[in-house]
């Protein structure tokens, strides 16, 4: 019964969706409030049935009522609590379901949060937000029923793939489609912008915040899912130009790039049809991404089950999403004109050369994900793209982005001054030279190209901090000033620098992989295993069981130099109820590095396959992806964007005139 | 700096990095782009040693032997009509079994065994490695149902 109301209620939010998308439209295109007013009330009781809808899947799934198809294929009676809540999304019906659910909760947020906005444009929004949801919508009533019931129901179901029932991944989908989804909201201003023929600095206000929050989400999500790779898939690899995170990581480098040329929109009221074209790309990347991972034309375990219809149904919705809006831009974009004008030195030619660098680089990605699918579609020959080819397109294009990384904010808007900047950079040139000759003396001429790559990460660290040490006088003036001009920095201010620092961070951690030592041996207990520095000792394995697995769980002492560091636990289990063995690794950390150890088969006496790995300054990737997305959250809490809240309590009118 | 010019530096930029990344996909596509054969293919076809290749087709039964170092492995791979030898040195993923579907990236050495850098296995029971499925149809050893292939219903 209960499921049935979820059924319902989705049947209603698609109503509803319908509404959306055509009566504020309308509404916005006639002058007239009320109707453009339909759209803010639709928004939200949409976002309050999806929410229902999903709620009653969550439902089933914790009551584990097999009767529902969908929690029957995908879960069972003996899972922790934890992954039945999870497992909701760990299939394909239930994570469209989740993709809808975050879809309608931006449509609603556009509605609840931005009353500040003109009426008109925020009609516009929430219709082509409206256009999605129905699209999405319908795709799940029609192929992808998540609802469906059978009779009699089944004694158990058959289980959640047992490599995904883990914490980590456990939140990657919601996080990820947190940023997917959330780029909808600046596609749908960049098509309203387009519906309405103008773009100026308070539209780029209004599309900022949405986008920096898309992105904050998305790099959190990359990040979740590249540490769940390290950690499971047992032999320490953390990201591996697999398309399905290729289809990730696109939306993410074109993201970034809109974040960046929407401040010269914002500042400067240039680049605007620029922005508005990347507005449509990064949407579009999400939905690409969205058909590679959903339509089964991979092979990966995000591909989850495969039916013909909706892989043509995605592509159908794809080329009515990407076609519409590009075709939309090619007739309205020559309208819009461009404001102030740059030199190509300059804070704006800086933004330029980033986003001609991101969309680049997204671009080799592109290619290298989708050409092996095209040509086998074609019925030319089979082949795969590797890291290798990754290495030498998008590599290189990264190098002068990272070097102009430190340049760019020291840069004056309008004409800036490279020598006067690069002087002022000293510090970080300095730090360069003192990592490149101190890495060549421990390191004995190592590879090379890593050390260049570690000096490269310092410079664009140093260059943040230079430009933010510049921004508070530090060390420049009494402390009293820098203390007083350090409150009063915009928090965007602090945010771009915590998270160019965050960049430098990651870029270290991923350069400093150069230096990884790996072991892999068989050892019997009471036997031990060197690797750098450390001392594997086995202790012992034993038998251990978990809620719906078993395990061999050894015991393995870490010591340094006789003294104990950890004990670790590295476990190989077994899930019954799918018949699948995996692998749980154990980690000791310093947070400059990881020494990882994973538990390997039984050589049919007592003698087990041990594999260690010490990964130096590995665990800086992810703590640098923190950094930026908590940039990206210190900048969306600057008051800039809240300038709404004064002006909410002023008569519309009077607010618009302000502008 | 008129319109017109930075419009035209714009454009130069524009078009220099098209050309900078155009030419850095060509030549990584010259040589790092991985081939795929069936065991059938490397005795039909001339393979260039010495180049990344992958290959797919199940583990051959009683073929698995383990060095005693713990890290060697040696198999063959066949797709029911041809096998070829593989040898890998280091950690199979956990659904390496025998029977079962994998694809293995390497080179193929004079001796004629594949010296494989990679391995990968499925992800969980069903879900077989596409290549691996075409590899099995082309050798007419596919059993329709015997291991549902993810991806089959597209075609």
């Amino acid at each position: 019964m209960i499921i049935e109301l979820g059924h319902f209620a989705l049947i209603l939010a698609l109503c509803l969706a319908l509404v959306q998308s055509t009566v504020p439209l309308l509404g916005a295109a006639r002058r007239q409030l009320g109707w453009m007013a339909v759209g803010r009330s639709t928004a939200l009781v949409q976002f309050a049935l999806v929410a229902l809808a999903f709620a009653t899947l969550v439902h089933a799934y914790v009551t584990s009522d097999f009767s529902v198809a969908n929690v029957y294929e995908n879960s069972h009676s003996a899972k922790p609590l934890l992954y039945k809540i999870t497992g909701v999304w760990g299939n394909h019906e239930g994570s469209m379901v989740l993709w809808v659910l975050i879809l309608s909760l931006f449509g609603a947020a556009v509605a609840w949060f931005g009353d500040n906005l003109p009426p008109a444009l925020q009609a516009r929004v929430l219709a082509v937000q409206g256009m999605i949801g129905t699209g999405f919508l319908l795709f799940i009533l029609f192929t992808s029923d998540p609802f469906h019931r059978f009779a009699p129901a089944p004694l158990d179901g058959r289980g959640l793939n047992p490599i995904l029932q883990d914490p980590g991944l456990a939140f990657h989908p919601p996080f990820l489609y947190l940023g997917y989804v959330g780029f909808s909201v600046a596609f749908s201003f960049a098509v309203a912008a387009l519906i309405e023929g103008r773009v100026d600095a308070a539209w780029a206000r209004w599309v900022r915040p949405w986008t920096l929050a898309a992105w904050c989400a998305l790099t959190i999500g990359i990040a979740m899912g590249s540490w769940w790779a390290y950690y499971t898939l047992g032999w320490g690899g953390w990201w591996f130009w697999d398309p399905v995170e290729n289809a990730s990581f696109m939306p993410w480098l074109v993201g970034t790039a809109l974040l960046h040329s929407a401040i010269v929109v914002e500042k400067r009221d240039a680049l605007k049809s620029w922005t508005i074209l990347l507005a449509i790309v990064t949407f579009s990347l999400s939905l690409i991404g969205t058909f590679l991972v959903r339509s089964g034309v991979l092979t990966s375990v995000h591909a989850f089950a495969v039916d013909p219809a909706r892989g043509t149904f995605i592509l159908l919705l794809l080329l009515i999403a990407i076609g519409g809006s590009l075709s939309l831009y090619a007739v309205r974009a020559p309208a819009l004109k461009g404001g102030g004008l740059f030199a190509p030195i300059s804070r704006e030619g800086a933004l330029v050369l980033n986003n001609l660098l991101l969309s680049t680089g997204a671009a080799t990605v592109f290619i290298g994900t989708l050409y092996p699918l095209f040509l086998d579609a074609v019925g030319g020959a089979k082949l795969s793209v590797g890291y290798p080819f990754f290495n030498r397109t998008f590599v290189p294009l990264m190098v002068p982005l990272l070097l102009a990384v430190a340049v760019g904010p020291l840069l004056a808007w309008k004409r800036g001054d490279l020598l006067g900047a690069l002087q002022r950079l000293w510090v970080a040139g300095a730090g360069v030279v003192a990592v490149l000759l101190l890495g060549l003396y421990l390191t004995q001429g190592g590879p090379i190209l890593a050390l260049l790559g570690l000096a490269l990460a310092a410079w664009v660290f140093l260059g943040a901090l230079v430009e933010w040490a510049e921004r508070i006088k530090l060390l420049r003036a009494p402390f009293g000033e820098t203390w007083r001009r350090a409150r009063h920095l915009p928090r965007a201010s602090h945010g771009m620098t915590l998270a160019h620092a965050g960049l430098a961070v990651t870029v270290a951690g991923i350069a400093a992989s150069a230096w990884n030592a790996e072991r892999i041996e068989v050892l019997h207990p009471g036997q031990s295993l060197p690797i750098s520095g450390y001392v594997l000792t086995l202790d012992a394995v034993a038998k251990a069981e978990g809620p719906n697995y078993s395990a061999d769980r050894a015991t393995i002492t870490v010591t340094s130099d006789g003294a104990t560091l950890a004990v670790l636990h590295p476990e190989k289990r077994f899930f019954p109820v799918q018949q699948i063995p995996t692998s749980e690794t154990a980690i000791h950390t310093t947070l400059l590095a990881d020494l990882y150890v994973a538990l390997g088969d039984n050589d049919g006496k007592d003698g087990w396959t041990v594999r260690a790995y010490w990964k130096p300054l590995v665990p800086w990737i992810w703590i640098g992806a923190v950094f930026m997305a908590l940039g990206g959250l210190l900048s969306l809490s600057d008051r800039r964007w809240r300038v709404g809240v004064a002006v909410r309590r002023l008569p519309k009118g009077a607010a618009a005139a302000g502008r | 700096m008129t319109r017109k010019r930075r419009r035209l530096i714009g454009v130069l930029a524009g078009l220099g990095m098209l050309g900078i990344a155009t030419a850095l996909v060509l030549t990584a596509f010259s040589d790092s782009l991985v081939f795929f054969y069936s065991p059938t293919d490397l005795k039909t076809k001339t393979v260039p040693q010495g180049r990344s290749l992958r290959i797919g087709g199940l583990v051959q039964p009683a073929s698995v032997v383990r060095e005693g170092d713990g890290q060697t492995v040696d198999f063959r791979v066949t797709d029911g009509e041809n096998a070829v030898a593989v040898t890998y040195v280091g950690a199979l993923p956990d659904l390496f079994r025998e029977g079962q579907g994998v694809v293995v990236e390497g080179t193929l050495g004079g001796d004629g065994i594949v010296h494989a850098a990679t391995v990968l296995a499925k992800h969980d029971e069903n879900y077989m490695p596409r290549e691996v499925v075409d590899a099995l149809k082309q050798s007419g050893h596919w059993q329709e149902g015997a291991a549902p292939a993810r991806g089959e219903g597209a075609k």
